[in-house]
């Protein structure tokens, strides 16, 4: 017991679940972007993996740690845009596009990779993000290396966290893209475009995925795997539904979710030799299907989440 | 003004014409990733024919690599069809592959004839129990079944990978994480010498059989259509909903659960963690091209197969990323999407002044 404790208040361990939380923040926020406009996105999944290997061949290629991350953020919309036309204008099951999206940026991603550099044993490696050493704020006993010692991505996630919440909460095209998502035929009465508005959410919402891809690549790793992903994307699709689609819950529930990540992975060095490696290693997606059934009773769906909208029709 | 009017009902024409039309253009479309890939466009799609058509052998393997296929297209069309999103086919593919080995490498020396069907019906409990859960996650707390089929994937996958190390280890294995050798009596019979098409084809396709006349012949499958194309209407007319959705989902993780056992009972013969190289998901795919009927489903599995057989080949020919085929496979789940779309509705231009 008192080995937890000892975890629970040392620095290392809250700056990795910052860390760990990092891709989950972006995934989760565009996710709910999507969701929020009533758009279900499960392309996420495929999404992480084009702007992990868009914002990486990028940056190899020359361009720059923010212009990789450019280059992510653009992948990303792309594929957006994919899920947008089919589920927006045509109106085509969320579900099988979604899968369809995930499926065909995946082996885009893995096509180009293996295109680019065929003949590679080891994946090349990237000059990542570093930590970041700000005046002051970085010197701050705790909260300087849990937050200030991070880089670069994790302080955008944190600001994502802030600006979506603005957007949706105090902005009219917030309340717009709320309304959008729980009934479309108000939005359609004062005169606004549904479909513009769910394309650009869906979108926008993509862009925030790849930049969680991107994190991978280009701040936690600095090279690309196949398989890397594994399945974060889903975790985000379960965790916007235990942060009942608000920003800061959130952002609450991916650091949730680092923590426990985090924790899991010093008891394992702590009880491995009684308990297989395994076991720990299936806590995460045990954790989600958890949080799942108890969020799910009381989600608060937004209304008009998996209905196409047809304009002229009621 | 452009206007998208639903048709009355989709000719048959359509329902049949638009997968075909997908997958040719999906196949086309596949010129541009090879352009990508600089290599010769005419000559790289001869060798993806040649792949498939060119020698007996090469037919009989495009024939191994549908029979998986089969059986998870079923499983996600079946499930589909009533709405029950079973993402979890590959999973469920797994658990039946592990129980194949569990009783079939020395546990029960018994003969064939008593063997062979145990791990049958085994491997398709196993696949049912892991689609039972989500099912029951979902009928009795709501939560969604896409997520927690999803992330059952990643928990079986760990899963197995703890059993290869542990207890369906093979001791004479040298070390690698995989199991004993299924015993030879277990074993699904190989339907031509030298070839490795097995067995496990033609219980697919029978499988295929009856799950077409059960979808469209019996009250079972009357109930699960009903349930899929409107749950309220259903209820209303004295359908119980959760009951047909439960046993959907146990059939349908039954078929993808057969996937595994003909997998490693058929072809294979011993189980490691690289057994299925994503059928579980390319199963959605078939599904889809075959507009989620059973008899279609055969069909587009074949399709499917070709395409990874040969793309396979042109690979090894010509240097090009066996991932193509992975792109071809996507490309044709988006083109038959919206070639549905083209089906259901109409597109039509009235003048703004008629308004």
């Amino acid at each position: 017991m008192m080995d937890i404790l000892q975890i629970l208040l040392s620095e290392s361990f809250w700056a990795a679940s910052l860390r760990i939380a990092t891709p989950l923040i972006f995934g989760v926020l565009g996710a709910l972007l999507c969701e929020k406009s009533g758009v279900l996105n499960l392309g996420i999944e495929g999404i992480f993996v084009a702007g992990a290997m868009a914002g990486w061949l990028a940056v190899w290629a020359g361009a720059g740690l923010w212009g990789g991350v450019l280059v992510a953020a653009l992948a990303g919309g792309f594929f957006g845009l994919i899920h947008a036309i089919l589920t927006v204008p045509l109106g085509l099951s969320q579900h099988v596009s979604g899968l369809g999206v995930t499926l065909f940026a995946t082996s885009v991603s893995y096509f180009i990779y293996r295109t680019a550099l065929p003949n590679v044993s080891s994946p090349p490696r990237i000059e990542p993000f570093r930590a970041l050493d700000i005046p002051i704020l970085s010197d701050l006993p705790f909260v300087g290396p849990v937050i200030f010692q991070q880089t670069a991505m994790t302080m955008l996630a944190l600001f994502m966290v802030l600006v979506v919440w603005y957007v949706l909460n105090r902005t009219a095209l917030g309340v717009a893209l709320q309304a959008v998502g729980d009934n479309p035929d108000s939005v359609d009465a004062q005169g606004l475009s549904v479909y513009g508005l769910r394309i650009g959410a869906v979108v926008a919402g993509s862009s925030l995925m790849a930049l969680g891809g991107a994190f991978l690549t280009m701040s936690a790793f600095d090279a690309f795997f196949f398989g890397m992903v594994n399945g974060r994307g889903w975790i985000c699709i379960a965790l916007v539904i235990f942060a009942s689609w608000r920003p800061g819950k959130a952002l609450l529930g991916a650091l949730l979710f680092g923590a426990f990540d985090a924790l899991q992975v010093r008891l394992q060095t702590e009880v491995g030799a009684f308990v297989p490696g395994q076991v720990f290693l299936m806590a995460p997606y045990v954790l989600s299907i958890i949080a799942l059934v108890v969020a799910a009773r009381k989600a608060d769906y937004p209304r008009a989440l998996l209905h196409p909208w047809f304009k002229g029709q009621r | 003004m452009i206007r998208i009017e639903p048709r009355n009902a989709p000719s048959r024409l359509m329902t049949t014409g638009i997968p075909v039309l997908s997958a040719v253009v999906a196949l086309a479309l596949a010129a541009i990733p090879l352009a990508f890939a600089g290599a010769p466009i005419g000559p790289a799609y001869v060798q993806m024919f040649r792949g498939v058509f060119g020698s007996m052998f090469a037919f009989s393997e495009m024939l191994t690599r549908a029979t998986p296929l089969i059986f998870t297209g079923l499983a996600a069309a079946l499930a589909f069809r009533a709405r029950l999103w079973n993402i979890g086919a590959e999973g469920q593919l797994y658990l039946g592959a592990m129980a194949a080995v569990a009783i079939g490498t020395g546990v029960l020396d018994v003969p064939g004839i008593v063997l062979l069907p145990m791990i049958i019906i085994l491997g398709a409990a196993a696949g049912a129990a892991g689609m039972a859960v989500p099912a029951l996650l979902k009928t009795r707390f709501g939560a969604d079944e896409v997520v927690t089929t999803l992330l059952l994937n990643f928990i079986i996958l760990i899963f197995l990978q703890m059993m290869l190390e542990g207890p369906l280890k093979d001791p004479m294995g040298l070390g690698w994480p995989q199991s004993a050798p299924i015993l030879d009596q277990g074993m699904l019979p190989t339907l031509m010498t030298r070839m490795r098409v097995h067995s496990g084809l033609i219980l697919a396709l029978v499988v295929a059989a009856i799950a077409q006349f059960m979808l469209v012949r019996s009250v079972w499958g009357f109930r699960l259509r009903a349930v899929g194309e409107n749950a309220a209407a259903a209820r209303h007319a004295g359908i119980s909903v959760n009951r047909s959705l439960f046993s959907v989902a146990i059939i349908s993780g039954g078929l993808a659960g057969l996937a595994g056992v003909s997998e490693v009972a058929g072809l294979k013969g011993y189980l490691t963690a690289d057994l299925s190289p994503g059928f579980g998901y390319t199963g959605i795919v078939v599904a889809m091209l075959a507009g989620l009927s059973p008899a279609g489903v055969v069909l587009a599995a074949l399709f499917i197969a070709s395409v990874f057989v040969g793309a396979d080949s042109m690979s090894r020919a010509m240097g090009v990323s066996s991932y193509l085929a992975d792109l071809v496979v996507a490309m044709s789940l988006l083109c038959v999407l919206i070639g549905g779309f083209f089906a259901r509705y109409r597109i039509t231009r009235t003048a703004r002044a008629a308004q």
